[in-house]
């Protein structure tokens, strides 16, 4: 072991020199020879029948390779996590303005997008429901004719009776809230590349998860899992946001690869990726709580509708951790929470940073504001007297007992810093037309996928002859630093640096499946498997050092990098000569690590269970000012204090931090897809706003609080999420203050409420 | 459509295209030059992921066509570290962590190395300002404004 740990230490990004120089090559920047050109043709209509397709004028251009229509192939599949009701190519009908009914592939990009001009669609445009509402109407037109329904799943909580918790309260507050339509907007642009070597695909892109690619392409197209091998680019921005859309494309390109016999290349304008890839869902959410006037919280009833859209894709797991957090991180004895989320026409939604807790995170500390005033409590004091401590039962039935539950820590630390007591009192009247006002927001996160599913992960080493070991694990680096972080790991372990630690591509041939990088677990779940690994590896490494020493192992340490014997400090080894040595023999040093997450367990008729094996806890501070002549709201400052098991590199950790809260600043203030009738009519970055490096908070205070978990590698949790979900809802509990007046809707806009009007075309 | 031949040194390199006029100046390093450090976002001057510098200037590349080029100078990421060593401000990003993904990192430092150019100790609000143009969606900036700082002081000596 190195003498000072890694873990805890800024190590710079093992990736950071070939991304400051331009080197790095995303999935836009390959040069392929021979590499032509895919497009698709999109639904003319939200919801219509295909009558017929003719495109023999298409097909007639020069330079164009082939044109494809569900007709041409039988044997596509239709595939989804959960439910398979989503097609490469719409055979029956489409469903959503993203819909692909053809594909082209041609010499040059102008005779692809000319030959889609060519093809002749005839439709019979079909009733299209537009919201859950009008989806859950009896007269709704049925989006998928094998449901008996538009409902794609129903998640419910049923805890204790609420009607006793309403009858103890002495105030009841009913409220309901609203959340728009969010675009993940990463920067790079989808792309992927089809390449067929006899009968062997290979795809490469801006691919989230090579292997749910693998195994959703494998499924759509009919083929073996073991004739597929996906290769991940590194990633330009990704927030949850590419997988089913790279599941599509990727199908499509091997479609027209093995259609033309030529490697092909589809990638999205921006336009494109506006109109087809699957966003943030929208929620409706009805609260409905019971409260003593002391400010105990006695009932909690919820309903949530969440907008599917035309293909379900992750929105059952999405909505179901939405029903684990929907209640907050309180104790209250009688909860009653459904959530539903409803098939419409409008463009699908699915994974997005947070993962349905940016929405009832945003309601339910809302809500807490709404309540304190009523009760003319502090809105600290009233989250005092409720919050989940050690020992105490979640509104699922879990018990958080071992581990220590740190909400209050996060909250004062994050109080303190924003100095909210003084603040709070302050008069919010600071110009003729200029308010300020601050105002925060807690959360409890669960950990990795929880009941969700099967969380395991693999990692795999390799000592090789220079002295550098290899890391093979099937996690990818989203841009966050991954990578580093797992490399500290290994050479914490390992007692060497970590410009010794190699990472292995991200290609499902050579690295063991670590499941997605989702849900914020790659530190965690990686980690650990990681960290089994180098133990292993260190191990064995003994175990050949005593052979090649004739030195009993018990007798060998590992110091410094170096395997040397504890009696006669002249017999020293290093690993590379140990390497060398096994090469000789026609060995290799290697080995895995698996870890498998504790057990969970759901109950799905109660929604009581042990929903995941650990939490993390947040709080966000804000404090705003607002311009009541303009509508302008600036953050001027934002407090955010994370607890986070253990930060491993704590500068990545702050810029998750920082990422994250920017990500919520813009869900709080900003961005909102305009969909209309199912069209997106912000279509690029002119109209739907992201935010600017004017819009991010004067001062970001990052706060990172430390409290080891046993699960975790050196006590590391996880913090991507977390970070990203609780800032609209501070932000809004800031303008409420400052202005007197309450926001129920996301983005808080305050044009709205000044011109009495939106800017936006109806 | 007719070629045109155009003229431009990149990198202080002189390069003579044939090419068609329609054609964007951010086509042309990408793909007859194969400097792909320079990315497409948007395509419509709003992500400042193409940024490069033309004589000095911070332009968006995919608002430059083609004619528009001619004769100019013109500067891309894969231009600012000088043999083998990094830019001032490459370094800065490298020690500050001014990136996640590193997608918008080549405009970014262009953008930032324009705004030095004019301006070689500038505040934290002429920094937001310079940088405005260039959208980041993974580091809320913060960490680029602390490299664009550090780098500030390097430049001053
Ligand atoms: S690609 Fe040029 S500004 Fe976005
Ligand atoms: S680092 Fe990803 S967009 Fe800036």
């Amino acid at each position: 072991m190195p003498k000072s740990s890694l873990i805890g230490q800024s190590l710079l990004r093992v990736d950071g020199l070939e991304k400051v120089t331009g080197q790095t090559r995303f999935a836009a920047d390959l040069k392929v020879p021979g590499l032509i050109h895919g497009r698709m043709l999109f639904s003319r209509f939200p919801h219509a029948r295909i009558l017929g397709i003719d495109c023999a004028q298409a097909q007639a251009l020069p330079g164009v390779h082939a044109v494809l229509t569900a007709a041409d192939l039988p044997n596509l599949r239709p595939f989804g996590i959960v439910f398979a009701d989503q097609e490469v190519i719409v055979s029956q009908k489409a469903r959503y303005l993203g819909d692909v009914v053809a594909l082209v592939a041609a010499e040059s990009p102008e005779a692809a997008e000319e030959a889609l001009s060519l093809i002749e669609v005839q439709y019979q445009p079909l009733p299209a429901v537009f919201s859950p509402q009008e989806a859950l109407a009896d007269s709704a037109p049925l989006i998928h004719a094998e449901r008996p329904n538009n409902i794609v799943n129903h998640h419910k909580v049923r805890k204790g009776d609420v009607s006793l918790g309403f009858a103890q309260a002495d105030m009841i507050l009913e409220r309901e809230y609203r959340t728009q339509w969010v675009e993940h907007a990463y920067l790079e642009l989808e792309a992927v590349t089809a390449v067929f070597h006899h009968d062997q695909l290979e795809l490469f892109g801006s691919i989230q998860n090579p292997f749910s690619t693998q195994s959703m392409v494998a499924s759509a197209l009919g083929l073996p899992s073991e004739q597929i091998r996906v290769r991940q680019t590194p990633l330009g921005g990704s927030f949850g946001g590419k997988d089913e859309v790279m599941y599509l494309m990727a199908a499509r390109a091997a479609l027209l690869a093995k259609a033309t016999q030529r490697p092909v290349r589809m990638q999205h304008s921006r336009e494109e990726s506006f109109r087809e890839s699957y966003k943030r869902h929208p929620y409706q959410m009805r609260y409905k709580v019971g409260a003593t006037r002391e400010g105990l919280l006695t009932a909690m009833e919820i309903a949530i509708l969440a907008d599917a859209g035309a293909y379900a894709a992750s929105s059952t797991f999405v909505t179901w951790r939405s029903v684990v957090h929907a209640a907050g991180p309180y104790r209250v004895e009688h909860v009653k929470t459904d959530i539903t989320a409803v098939y419409t026409n409008n463009i699908y939604t699915g994974a997005m940073r947070g993962f349905g807790t940016p929405q009832v995170i945003f309601a339910v500390e809302s809500l807490m504001d709404e309540l304190a005033q009523e009760l003319k409590l502090r809105p600290d004091e009233l989250r005092r007297r409720n919050l989940l401590t050690t020992g105490t039962v979640t509104a699922t039935g879990q018990c958080l007992n071992d581990h220590p539950v740190s909400l209050r820590d996060v909250m004062d630390r994050a109080l303190q810093s924003i100095d909210y007591a003084q603040k709070i009192n302050e008069p919010a009247q600071t110009g003729t037309t200029k308010r300020r006002g601050i105002g925060f927001a807690i959360s409890h996160r669960g950990c990795s996928l929880g009941a969700e599913g099967v969380d395991r992960a693999e990692a795999r080493l390799r000592w090789q002859p220079d002295g550098t070991v290899l890391l093979s694990i099937g996690l990818s680096d989203n841009g966050a630093g991954l990578n580093t972080v797992l490399s500290q790991i290994v050479a914490q372990e390992l007692g060497i640096g970590t410009e010794q630690v190699r990472m292995d591509e991200p290609d499902t041939t050579l690295v063991p499946d670590a499941g997605s990088t989702v849900a914020s677990r790659g530190t965690l779940m990686g980690g650990n498997a990681v960290r089994e690994a180098a133990i292993h590896l260190r191990e064995m490494l003994l175990v050949s050092a005593s052979q090649l020493l004739s030195l009993p192992a018990e007798q060998l340490s590992f110091v410094e990098g170096r395997v040397c014997s504890n009696l006669d400090p002249s017999q020293v080894v290093s690993p590379a000569e140990v390497v060398d040595w096994l090469a000789s023999c026609g060995k290799s040093l290697e080995a895995t690590g698996s870890y498998e997450a504790p057990t969970v367990d759901w109950q799905e008729e109660t929604g009581q269970g042990r929903a995941y094996f650990t939490y993390v806890y947040g709080c966000q501070a804000a404090e705003v000012e607002v311009d009541l002549s303009t509508g302008q709201v600036r953050v001027l400052h934002l407090v955010a204090a994370h607890e986070l098991g253990r930060a491993i590199n704590p500068a990545t950790a702050k810029g998750q931090i920082y990422g994250g809260v920017a990500m919520g600043l813009g869900y709080g203030l900003l961005e909102e897809l305009d969909l209309h009738q199912g069209q997106a009519r912000s279509d690029n970055l002119d109209r739907y706003l992201l935010p600017t490096t004017c819009d991010v908070p004067q001062v970001v205070t990052p706060i990172l609080i430390e409290n080891p978990d046993p699960a975790g590698p050196y006590g590391a949790k996880s913090l991507g999420e977390p970070t990203n979900e609780l800032t609209a809802a501070a932000i809004a509990n800031a303008i409420s203050q400052a202005t007197g007046f309450r926001l129920r809707e996301l983005p808080c806009d305050l044009i709205k409420i000044v011109l009495l009007r939106t800017l936006k075309p109806d | 459509m007719d070629k045109i031949r155009l003229h431009l040194t990149v990198n202080e390199t002189t390069v003579e295209v044939e090419t068609t006029p329609n054609r964007r100046l951010l086509d042309i390093l990408r793909d007859d030059l194969d400097l792909t450090g320079t990315k497409e976002g948007c395509g419509i001057g709003e992500c400042g992921a193409c940024t490069v510098l033309m004589d000095g200037k911070a332009v968006n590349a995919c608002l430059v066509i083609a004619p528009q080029a001619e004769g100019k100078e013109i500067l891309t990421v894969e231009g600012l570290a000088r043999d083998g060593k990094l830019h001032p401000l490459q370094q800065a990003f490298l020690e500050n962590f001014a990136f996640q993904c590193g997608f918008c990192t080549p405009g970014m430092l262009l953008a930032a190395k324009a705004l030095l150019d004019r301006n070689s100790n500038p505040s934290r609000d002429q920094i937001r300002e310079g940088l405005a143009g260039v959208l980041c969606r993974c580091t809320g900036y913060i960490q680029i404004f602390e490299a664009v700082e550090a780098a500030a002081k390097e430049w001053q000596k």
